[in-house]
């Protein structure tokens, strides 16, 4: 299989991702597209460390793994910090910060 | 073989990220990811990284989709969202800026002109991606960013803890009790259970350490 289909299936599951950001208003869901668009980086990582021969794209792709396991961590805690204050778990009604 | 291997793991990934954004329900969303996490295993098995495939099983279709699983269990799956538009033809503006991005990456990527893209990539030993030889390449040539993402990870544990922390939650009620609150019955609940969580510091206290040593 070539190189390119692959950067092609990244890109793709990458714009899919980012519609889901648009589209969707609940924060957990949010945070699950945000998986899938940080996903869609990985491959491209990977699949370019494949095009060079090269494994220093695989480490890259390993720091992002650490990168959103981190932001997992974080997102979901302020998601229960927000569901403990009865707030209304919907990205419309989180407006407290808009200036 | 490869090309069906590919197409199959493709469609899957595809499928599972099609999910994950049109599922009503957030707990079949996460069902979807873990779908999509399992298909990105086999086509980084397909690019001959073997580790990393492994560490996507183990790190994200484990852990990380557990913690996923719980928290939406815990919150639930909550109403369904509202038919109300804060931006007029939201969802018709979605896709088609979703569809623009792909086709401004494919452009980028595939107008490249980069040769090897063509390619199979060039012929790399069976030891390519395995877990050796990706461990001398993370703790020789890259040991200090390895070292920066320990700290990154041991920062998010204690904000984990700093956010889950029951008492800190409870004391500035304010929030739950906003001006222009239609719901001011729910936002008395919140302060009923900051008082509750004063009267029982001990309790709490110990709810945060035991929430601390799970995440």
């Amino acid at each position: 299989m070539s190189i390119e289909w692959y950067v092609v299936l990244s890109s793709l599951l990458f714009a899919v991702g980012a519609m889901g950001i648009l589209l969707r208003r609940s924060p957990v869901v949010i945070l699950l597209c945000l998986e899938l668009m940080l996903n869609a980086g990985n491959l491209a990582l990977v699949a370019f460390s494949r095009m060079h021969g090269n494994e220093e794209g695989q480490v890259f792709a390993i720091v992002v793994m650490v990168i959103a396991a981190c932001e997992v961590v974080i997102g979901l805690g302020l998601i229960v910090a927000i569901f403990r204050r009865r707030i209304p778990l919907d990205v419309d009604e989180l407006t407290e910060l808009r200036g | 073989m490869e090309e069906v291997l590919f197409f199959l793991a493709a469609l899957g990934a595809l499928g599972g990220a099609v999910g994950v954004v049109a599922m009503r329900n957030p707990f079949y969303g996460v069902l979807a990811l873990i779908v999509h996490l399992f298909s990105l295993a086999v086509l980084f098995l397909l690019l001959t990284s073997a580790f990393v495939a492994a560490a996507q099983v183990v790190v994200y279709a484990g852990a990380v989709m557990v913690l996923y699983v719980f928290v939406v269990a815990y919150v639930g799956s909550g109403e369904s969202e509202s038919a109300w538009e804060p931006i007029p033809g939201q969802r018709l503006l979605a896709p088609l800026l979703g569809i623009a991005i792909f086709v401004e990456l494919s452009i980028a990527v595939l107008g490249s002109s980069l040769k090897a893209l063509d390619g199979n990539g060039p012929d790399v030993g069976s030891g390519f991606g395995n877990p050796a030889s990706i461990g001398h390449t993370l703790l020789e040539d890259f040991l200090l960013p390895f070292e920066a993402s320990s700290i990154l990870l041991l920062l998010a544990a204690v904000g984990a803890v700093v956010l889950a922390n029951r008492k800190a939650a409870g004391t500035p009620s304010s929030l739950g009790a906003r001006p222009g609150d239609e719901r001011p019955s729910e936002s008395g609940d919140g302060a009923d259970s900051a008082k509750r969580s004063e009267g029982a510091p001990a309790a709490s206290r110990l709810g945060g350490t035991t929430t601390g040593t799970t995440t």
